[in-house]
């Protein structure tokens, strides 16, 4: 730009579009470079399809391969994968490798039209539709405009009834579990009954249920009660406990809490045996088991219910009476 | 006429006889669309929905969505005689007994992941460059829908192999639709067929995850395109670039090789990551049983945010009556996002209202030409990462060996302080680059030449800003708005001034107050004269070519 013409200082739209001439415009040999490339890459696309199928039919499922920086991975995986990925993107970067040298790069203009209606068009529509107004009568017949307005109203009812039968009403479902006086408390796998002194002092039994869930094992929908039943047993020193919602809650020290988290319902299994305190893996509320399974920290707003407990005439650890406050996350109706 | 001319005349009649459509092709065959690598980013969105279109056909073919009970026996032998459901049986099956399933699987929920990741971006991308501004608001919306939808679709496809992280997360729903005031028990006994986690659930989720949710998001896309398409692209400013044009290449064949060869590229990079990087790998975690759980478990990146909002907020519940509200559940989880979307729905309009502006607009911002709108928008942001982060604290707390506590407390803390301080200083950070331009505009560029005046003075010597540069700069005017005063109290009848548009006043001094007031014509041209001559006297006309 020469800086003595002032009629190049104008601004805002009136520059024109700058174009510069690539390689492969001016030098055919570039642009047969080019094509090559590109015809390299659609080639390359070919190559890999057929690998795909080489690969498919050759490499075992439980050929496994240790690469740098990945880690040990599945053979048939990594070459299926490798094969039809690069299939795809040779066939991209070609076409994307022609357009850019090859294709014309010289930019064009398209005018803007407004795209919406004239004033005219617009009136014509007001009034078209005014006329179809009058003519259907509807305002002038206000009968049939209410009772339409009801039938609408109403028909949305029976799809929303239907819904109904999506499931039972939920009753007091939630505040029932399987424990009851004298269920005994079992280990969650093998479902072995747990004397006291299988339990040492500070020791945690991280998953325990009543045996009545054995019975419902092979029922359907029989995880809708282990989700409810499930427990966690801890033994402290008894002068450890700082203090008990439940008189006599615990048996010599050993004490039993529900393991669903009173937030959003995860099992929670990570304890501190010197704090006496419980961890939720999912947002971490924890709960101080020496007092009360009270909230120390986190979302959660209510202490872990506490199961008491005692010892059945063969010195099995038994429930002394059934959950004395529903489990799991609160819900409108708890209390 | 050549053969080949010949062959496509009597294809297109054929076609045009029966349809009229050369009318549209004549109109649409070379159609405009302009070049920035920003607007990749939406095409990055529809081609990794495509992707999860077609794999997720072929998973339905073997994928079994049910919860009946089965014992396992196949190839994965850790998992042996375990008791599980057909759904995660037939997804171990799909990953191990099926060449090439597991490929599909993971090209699938990375395309899902990227899918979601491409929507976000582009979203902020039309945020900050003001492109959702008139005639464009509708579709903002479309956006808004699609991205809720998006992050739907992407829970509902993670929560269907019921592995023990999925099944994790889907009691964590529970519990918060359980949340729900009045309605809480209902909606989770008919949502779930009685109790959590029942039998019903993954069959029902899975209509909602092949069918419902795809139909609608399918439908808005269309809706979303078609109107891209209608009212044309956007457009960065620079030299030619006005508000009335498009300027680009032609649909065919430039856009037909790029945007084709583009969906080849994103679909290709997808499948090699999906080759080398292993993405849920369910048979770590082993079937859903309600009474366990990994320590450490995380939902899709997308999900984070929410589950952060939830980690992070004070254990509040209020007891009434009788009857609980959970704030702890239903503020993170329900209200906060709620809001959050609803305000970003709304956003064209809140800022029409500060703007006062009934223009159509079809030069995109400079993030700083608009210093108020890019910095609620880092505001935003802000408070999204740091819940995200706040997703992530027993991964930091376990990482770094910081008390969990401490994390939260700080995030806390931050998502209160941080999000006005950022907005502070990223709207300061675009006034000044808007006074550096305005700078350029009236003074030229500096080129680093010192000259000593017979004073003993020392001045930098400027020359003028290429056109290109100027046409670039000159758009701020585009998005400048003097704030709209406030009628006086009382006029001079002594009518007392109406409560209406009073929010506008208010909005408009937000935004506007101390804004950067972009030169005229006359005042570049004479700055420009300026640097000209100022150039003269180090180097004589003609010897210099003026740059940046």
């Amino acid at each position: 730009m020469s800086n003595d013409s002032s009629s190049e200082l104008e601004v805002a739209g009136a520059h024109e579009i700058e174009h510069a001439l690539r390689r492969s415009d001016t030098d055919p040999r570039a642009a047969q470079r080019a094509e090559r490339q590109v015809a390299i890459m659609f080639v390359g696309s070919v190559l890999a399809s057929i690998l795909f199928v080489v690969a498919f039919v050759s490499v075992k499922s439980t050929a496994v391969v240790d690469l740098p920086l990945i880690g040990r991975i599945g053979l048939q995986n990594l070459t299926l994968g490798v094969a039809s990925g690069l299939g795809l993107f040779l066939i991209g970067a070609g076409a994307i490798h022609w357009a850019r040298k090859l294709m014309s790069d010289e930019e064009i203009v398209d005018e803007r039209k407004s795209f919406a209606s004239d004033d005219e068009t617009r009136d014509a529509v007001v009034e078209s539709f005014q006329t179809g107004v009058e003519e259907s009568g509807v305002m002038k017949r206000p009968l049939i405009r209410r009772t339409l307005l009801a039938a609408m109203a109403l028909m949305p009812i029976p799809a929303i009834v239907m819904l109904r039968d999506l499931g039972p009403l939920p009753e007091t479902k939630a505040r029932e579990t399987l424990w009851r006086k004298g269920s005994r408390i079992v280990t969650d796998i093998s479902y072995r009954p747990i004397k006291p002194e299988d339990i040492p002092l500070g020791g945690l039994v991280a998953g325990a249920l009543p045996a009545d869930l054995k019975k419902v094992e092979e029922e359907e929908g029989n995880l809708n009660q282990r989700a409810k039943a499930a427990i966690i047993l801890v033994r402290m020193a008894p002068d450890e406990i700082r203090s008990q919602q439940i008189q006599d809650g615990d048996f010599q020290g050993i004490l039993a809490f529900s393991k669903i988290c009173t937030h959003l319902g995860c099992p929670i299994a990570l304890y501190e045996q010197r704090t006496k305190h419980l961890l939720c893996p999912c947002h971490q509320s924890t709960f101080d088991l020496a007092d009360d399974g009270n909230v120390i920290f986190g979302p959660s707003a209510r202490r872990l219910p506490q199961l008491a407990i005692e010892v059945d005439k063969e010195g099995y650890l038994v429930a002394k009476e059934g959950f004395q406050e529903p489990v799991g996350p609160s819900f409108w109706e708890r209390g | 006429m050549s053969t080949t001319q010949r062959a496509v005349a009597t294809t297109t009649t054929w076609v045009d006889d029966r349809t009229g459509a050369g009318k549209w092709l004549k109109k649409n065959l070379r159609k405009v669309f302009p070049d920035h690598w920003s607007f990749m980013l939406g095409e990055i969105a529809l081609y990794s929905f495509i992707l999860c279109l077609l794999t997720g056909v072929y998973l339905t073919l073997f994928f079994n969505p049910s919860m009946k009970e089965v014992v396992y026996n196949g190839s994965y032998a850790p998992l042996n005689g375990i008791k599980m459901t057909q759904a995660y049986e037939s997804t171990l099956r799909v990953s191990f007994d099926v060449r090439g399933g597991l490929l599909v699987r993971q090209v699938h929920h990375w395309a899902a992941l990227l899918f979601v990741a491409a929507v976000s971006v582009h979203m902020l991308r039309v945020f900050f460059t003001g492109a959702f501004r008139k005639p464009r608001e509708l579709n903002w919306v479309i956006g808004v829908g699609l991205m809720t939808l998006a992050i739907l679709e992407g829970f509902a496809g993670y929560s269907l192999p019921d592995d023990l992280l999925s099944g994790t997360g889907l009691r964590i729903a529970q519990g918060i639709v359980l949340a729900i005031p009045l309605v809480g028990s209902y909606v989770s006994s008919f949502l779930f067929g009685g109790e959590f986690p029942g039998t019903d659930f993954i069959p029902r989720l899975y209509s909602i995850h092949i069918l419902l949710i795809p139909g609608i998001l399918l439908g808005m896309l269309t809706a979303h395109l078609l109107l891209v398409w209608y009212q044309k692209h956007t457009q960065f400013p620079g030299p030619g670039r006005t508000n009335k044009n498009v300027v680009g290449f032609p649909l065919f064949p430039v856009y037909v090789a790029k945007a084709g060869g583009f969906f080849f590229i994103v679909s290709g990079i997808i499948t090699l990551i999906a080759a080398m990087f292993t993405i849920n790998p369910i048979w770590l975690y082993g079937p859903y049983v309600p009474d366990q759980v990994t320590a450490g478990s995380q939902p899709d990146w997308y999900i984070g945010w929410l589950d952060g909002a939830v980690r992070v907020i004070p254990n509040w519940e209020t007891v009434l009556f009788g009857y609980n509200i959970s704030w702890n559940i239903l503020l993170p989880a329900l209200i906060i996002p709620g809001i959050m979307f609803t305000l970003l729905a709304l956003y064209p309009w809140i800022e029409a209202k500060a703007t006062g502006d009934k223009r159509e607009h079809h030069l995109l911002d400079r993030p700083r030409n608009a210093p108020t709108r890019t910095g609620l928008g880092a505001m935003g942001l802000t408070f999204y990462v740091l819940m995200w982060i706040s997703g992530g604290n027993d991964l930091i707390a376990q990482a770094f060996s910081w008390s969990i506590n401490s994390i939260t407390w700080t995030i806390r803390v931050l998502l209160i302080v941080l999000p006005p301080l950022v907005f502070v200083i990223t709207r300061r950070t675009c006034l000044g680059l808007q006074r550096r331009d305005r700078d350029k505009l009236l003074h030229g560029r500096e080129t680093g030449i010192i000259k000593r005046m017979p004073s003993g003075e020392y001045l930098e010597v400027h020359a003028p800003v290429s056109s290109a540069t100027r046409a670039k700069l000159v758009a701020s005017r585009e998005s400048d708005y003097a704030p709209i005063e406030a009628p006086p109290a009382v006029d001079a009848n002594g009518v007392k001034a109406p409560k209406k548009g009073r929010l506008g006043v208010k909005l408009s001094n937000f935004y506007f107050a101390n804004r950067v007031i972009p030169p005229t014509d006359e005042e570049i041209a004479e700055g420009q004269h300026h640097a000209a001559d100022d150039l003269e006297t180090v180097r004589p006309s003609g010897q210099i070519t003026s740059g940046h």
